[in-house]
């Protein structure tokens, strides 16, 4: 039992550190603001909350198991409307989609009738 | 038995290499980050890596206290991940240059234009040599810069 613990525990970790890495690298691989919106938000949300259920596999006492669960709990909460907040204040101040970007169906002026 | 203890040591060392490099590569791209949002997302997901982080010292080392400080570092950051977009709405009007940095144009329909001091502003930049100056110059209510 200790074994398989430990196991899940590592798997884990090795799984949610690799996703927040390559969260990191999409930051600096994505060509606009709206597609590196994909990468921190979905792919790091994921890492840490992955991290965090390691956390809850490997520590045996109820009140850490509840208190990760609550946490990634939240995170999948607020991790979305931050993303879609920032990127509706971005795109409606102005900041241009990529442009290799083929519909943008948000710009009104563009809108096929 | 032993080998998926080891397994485990060698998966937090890995793991905590492997954040503190992400953690580094976040921080480069608040620093370079060409624009604003950027910034800010950068900044979203450096508070993402450090929550990674108290997991695993917390795994580590069995110190669960910090589980309480990850989640309301987790509240703060989507706060101010919640401002600065309300920051970003009230700045105004951003125009895509040619050589792709964007500049600040103008702060029509936005927050900020509806303060009484931009109000005061705005009838005084038509023209004049004295546009640049603040409202509070020749308004009188006493406000200085």
């Amino acid at each position: 039992m200790d074994a398989i613990v430990s196991l899940v525990a590592g798997l884990l970790i090795l799984a949610g550190t690799f996703f927040a890495f390559v969260a990191s690298v999409g930051l600096w691989r994505f060509p606009d603001i709206y597609s590196r919106m994909h990468a921190a938000s979905k792919a790091g949300t994921l890492g840490s909350g992955l991290v965090l259920l390691a956390l809850a596999v490997h520590s045996g006492d109820t009140s850490t198991v509840t208190r990760a669960l609550a946490g990634i709990a939240f995170f999948l909460l607020t991790a979305p409307i931050s993303a879609h907040l920032l990127a509706k204040a971005a795109y409606v101040v102005g900041y241009g989609l990529t442009k290799s970007s083929v519909l943008d169906e948000m710009n009104e002026s563009k809108k096929i009738d | 038995m032993t080998i998926f203890g080891d397994f485990l040591y060698v998966a937090v060392h890995i793991g905590l290499a492997i954040l503190s490099l992400t953690f580094l590569i976040t921080v480069i791209k608040v620093i370079h980050g060409p624009t604003l949002p950027d910034r800010i997302l950068a900044l979203d997901m450096l508070v993402a890596v450090a929550i990674g982080f108290i997991a695993v010292v917390g795994i580590k080392t069995g110190y669960t206290l910090y589980l309480d400080i990850a989640i309301a570092l987790g509240l703060v950051g989507f706060l101010a991940t919640v401002a600065f977009a309300r920051f970003i709405m009230a700045r105004g009007h951003i125009e895509e240059a040619e050589e792709g940095r964007p500049r600040l144009v103008s702060s029509e329909n936005s927050l900020l234009a509806q303060s009484p001091k931009e109000a005061a502003i705005r009838p005084l930049s038509d023209g004049g040599p004295n546009a640049g100056k603040p409202a509070g110059a020749t308004t009188g209510n006493g406000e200085s810069d």
